[in-house]
């Protein structure tokens, strides 16, 4: 049988293989009435227990989102969003914190060893009282909307880094969520942006002091675990001068009927000599073989590189959700600073990516990397849009891209749209995109020295995002690979 | 799902000149409006300062600045040759290739776009030429000339060549004043036919051009095109190329040189729909001054166009601080059994070869001259036709 046709139908079974991680949660759960308005991002903010500032602030996102329209111009189709007809505020009922894990909410204890999170990790994560232990990976645990533990603080605490919900950081840290918050995505950035500006519920925040390596990577296990609650993330991460940090975000979200909402926001900012490490693998319900029931998944991310020399790095594995809508971003102040992002996408079915990157080069001497891989497979369409754009004073910046796109099937699309801008002389930008299948000749080769088909397509698909996997922290890069291979399983690898 | 761009008052008044002029021609161009940078094809390129000018009719061209523009222009000896002079066909001066019929075909229409919507409300008679099946016409050199101040122009040319037909086509274009030159090329390529289509477009420096070329290709048919932007304030040239039948070849080759304040773009769509396709493209831009380069260049495969070949390069030199390029070379593709792909690249000269040039002696100057000139000479490279090849070189050097 020629390989093209298996590779088919290798394709064909994988769309029958259901979503491996879909499960749900039940837990007793604080919800806010369907529908959006001015009373809704009120009773959020009050529920938060949020200063009259930060009320401020929702309500001027919540009017500037009023003003503006849904964009249209990504490579996606969908069915209009009722804004009106999704929860807002979603809330686990507080109950004091249990003495042993036996007294943990079953369900819960239930849910991470599905996650797979060990015994040790569990007590931390449900506040189990003198669980502490030390451990590699600090994990701020968001349930639904809200973080039920957070981990590690002490440790953290000691080398006087700051990581907890964003709720508990404007209530504890005012001052400096005043300072940062809205300062890269502002409150008007964009319609999905603005909306997580009126709306959000929760989300990490994250305070790296100057001089601090943090000592330990730090990891949110975000999970959309409420029926019919969008999620609305609002994520805060500062690295002062000197400062190190790496920030790994993943998702495994329930099966679900209808679609779901998610609109976070992501901001990064680094200052001189710092350094942010953002990895992310995402893996939310990506809907049936039809399509039906997919999470929407709208992100605004960027990142600002504000002092010199500072560098942000973004990695992402996007695998899950009906339609992805998420350009990582960085914004490069800072002389000399360095912005860099590695994707790898894949979709099957009728998933829908629209997703690439934007390096805004504003200094002189700066430098950005831009790798991005894409895979499509079923009737899924997968598109990468870039900008880069050297502003007149980015004197001797650099630009790499690389672009490549794998279709596997002949139902599904591939695109390619990149911005290149420059207005600058000495300015460098260099870019390349390849749209190609995997060649009869390489997987008979592989197949000759006794591979099996699957096999020969797994290595050759992870070898065509070796450089991207190779970006991710140690931990991520094997359930990156797993991801892959239940993404795209029967038909590579 | 990219919604219709939504029509501001503005964007029509200013389009009222032409609506008018058009005799109820204008509803589309109404609809459409004047675009704005909101839209996404026009997002580089601005034409709001076409919208404080009454837009009329030119009168006739005066014989003596016919004259004049032909000692100027880079012309061949030999070949056909037509010229039109303000929109009109000057007849003393015009003559068909031996083997050519009249036409007698409509301009196809192209809808949704803003240049071919322009030139379809106040169309003026162009080329309407047929090369029967089997012929080789040998050279056409068009010569489309603009005088006038507040005036537009917007010819309409039609090129059928029948099945194992040939034509090259020497397309100039110039002119002196503050005009619009709208030309509209359509063009079917036959089966085995093929068609070298060579553009010169060195309108005045105070002049708008746009001009929209729309070519379908059949069957082994070819379409090999190289435009070289080197005039107007503002121009854009912009083709729609569909490899329409199996076996298709495409060449969409550009090259564009910018100084003082002036904006050049050159935008293609190259659209494989059926398979064996092969499509080629090579567009250089040099920008000196606070000259702005546009490049947009989307291919698109459908589903059936397994097997297509497709490339596409375009690399852009900036020679001054103020100078600015704006590149969005862009690939849709449908069909998995191909091979695809596209390359960029901006940047100023490269310091080690001037080096090397300067440290054998070459003054700096006369160093980046040599520079210049061997980075646009293999895109120059590509026009087949050794004579024309000389005429634009000769053109690009001064």
């Amino acid at each position: 049988m020629p390989a093209v046709t298996e590779t088919r139908e290798t394709v064909e079974k994988l769309a029958k293989s259901s979503y491996e991680w879909g499960f749900e949660t039940d837990i007793e759960m604080d919800i806010a009435p369907k529908g959006l308005n001015e009373d809704t991002v009120r009773l959020i903010s009050q529920r938060k227990g949020e200063p009259q500032w930060m009320l401020d602030w929702r309500l001027k996102a919540f009017r500037a989102w009023l003003e503006m329209e849904e964009p249209t111009w990504a490579h996606i189709h969908y069915p209009p969003i009722d804004y009106q007809d999704a929860h807002y505020f979603a809330q686990p009922k507080k109950k004091p914190g249990p003495k042993s894990l036996e007294e943990v909410d079953p369900e819960l204890l239930r849910t991470y060893a599905k996650l797979g999170i060990p015994l040790h990790e569990q007590a931390l994560l449900a506040g189990v009282e003198g669980a502490e232990e030390r451990l590699p990976i600090a994990v701020d645990a968001v349930f639904d909307s809200v973080s039920v533990a957070t981990t590690f603080r002490k440790t953290l605490a000691e080398a006087g880094v700051i990581f907890c919900p964003i709720s508990d950081a404007i209530r504890e840290h005012p001052e400096l969520v005043q300072k940062y918050l809205g300062t890269v995505v502002p409150v008007a950035d964009n319609f999905f942006g603005a909306l997580n500006s009126a709306v959000f519920t929760d989300g990490s925040f994250v305070y790296i002091p100057e001089g601090v390596r943090c000592p330990m990577e730090l990891s949110t296990y975000f999970r959309i675990n409420a029926r019919n609650t969008g999620q609305f993330e609002r994520t805060l991460i500062i690295a002062e001068d000197r400062a190190t940090v790496s920030y790994l975000e993943g998702c495994t979200a329930p099966q679900r009927d209808e679609n779901q909402l998610h609109a976070a926001v992501v901001e990064l900012i680094a200052m001189e000599d710092a350094s942010i490490k953002y990895s992310t693998v995402q893996n939310w319900y990506p809907g049936d073989d039809e399509g039906r029931g997919g999470i929407y998944n709208f992100v605004t991310k960027r990142g600002i590189c504000r002092g010199a020399r500072s560098k942000i790095s973004w990695t992402q594995v996007e695998t899950g959700s009906a339609i992805t809508w998420k350009y990582p971003s960085c914004v490069l102040a800072g002389e000399g600073s360095v912005g860099e992002f590695y994707s790898v996408a894949v979709t099957n079915n009728h998933q829908q990516a629209d997703t690439g990157t934007k390096m805004i080069h504003l200094a002189p001497n700066t430098r950005s990397t831009i790798i991005a891989k894409t895979i499509s497979a079923g009737k899924s369409d997968s598109t990468y849009r870039g900008l880069v754009r050297m502003q007149p004073k980015a004197r001797n910046a650099r630009n790499f891209t690389q672009c490549d796109s794998l279709l596997i099937g002949d139902q599904c699309g591939a695109h390619t749209v990149p911005y290149i801008e420059s207005r600058n002389m000495t300015a460098r930008v260099e870019h390349e995109a390849t749209t190609s299948k995997i060649s009869e000749d390489e997987l008979f080769y592989c197949r000759s020295r006794g591979l099996s088909e699957e096999d020969a397509v797994g290595l050759i698909v992870n070898g065509f995002c070796r450089e991207v996997l190779k970006e991710l922290p140690m931990e991520f890069a094997v359930e990156a690979q797993k991801l892959l291979q239940i993404s795209l399983e029967g038909s590579v690898g | 799902m990219s919604g219709a761009p939504t029509v501001t008052q503005d964007a029509v008044r200013a389009l009222e000149a032409f609506i008018q002029r058009s005799a109820g021609h204008g509803a589309a161009l109404a609809e459409t409006g004047l675009p704005t940078r909101r839209v996404e094809a026009w997002r580089y390129t601005p034409l709001r300062t076409l919208a404080d000018t009454a837009w009329h009719q030119a009168a006739p061209l005066a014989s003596e600045a016919v004259s004049t523009f032909l000692d100027r222009l880079p012309l061949p000896e030999n070949g056909a040759r037509m010229v039109y002079g303000n929109g009109r066909l000057l007849e003393g001066l015009s003559a068909l290739p031996e083997v050519a019929t009249q036409g007698s075909e409509n301009i196809s229409p192209l809808k949704g776009m803003f240049s071919a919507t322009l030139n379809a409300a106040l169309g003026e008679k162009g080329l309407d030429l047929r090369i029967p099946a089997g012929t080789d016409a040998g050279l056409l050199t068009l010569i489309s000339l603009s005088d006038g101040d507040n005036v537009s122009m917007h010819l309409q040319h039609r090129i059928v060549l029948e099945d194992g037909a040939s034509l090259t086509l020497y397309d100039v274009n110039a002119g002196e004043g503050r005009y619009i030159a709208n030309p509209r090329f359509d063009i079917v390529v036959g089966k085995g036919a093929k068609l070298r289509h060579v553009k010169l477009q060195r309108e005045s420096l105070t002049g708008t051009h746009l001009a929209i070329v729309s070519a379908n290709v059949s069957e082994k048919g070819e379409y090999d095109s190289f435009t070289l932007n080197q005039g107007s304030n503002l121009a854009r040239h912009e083709a729609v190329v569909t490899l329409g039948a199996p076996h298709a070849i495409v060449h969409v080759n550009g090259v564009q040189i910018v100084d003082g304040q002036r904006l050049n773009d050159l935008t293609s769509m190259i659209h494989h729909a059926a398979p064996d396709g092969s499509s080629r493209q090579t567009v250089k831009t040099v920008l000196s001054d606070a000259g702005q380069g546009v490049f947009q260049g989307k291919i698109l495969v459908d589903r059936v166009a397994q097997k297509t070949d497709g490339y596409q390069m375009n690399q852009a030199l900036l020679l001054s601080e103020k100078a600015q390029i704006n590149s969005k070379p862009e690939l849709e593709i449908y069909a998995d059994d191909v091979k695809c792909s596209h390359g960029a690249t901006v940047g100023a000269l490269d310091d080690e070869q001037l080096f090397y040039l300067r440290s054998r002696g070459v003054p700096e100057a006369q160093a980046r001259d040599i520079l210049v000139r061997a980075f646009l000479i293999d895109a120059l490279d590509l026009v087949a036709d050794e004579a024309l090849r000389d005429l634009l070189g000769r053109s690009m050097a001064s």
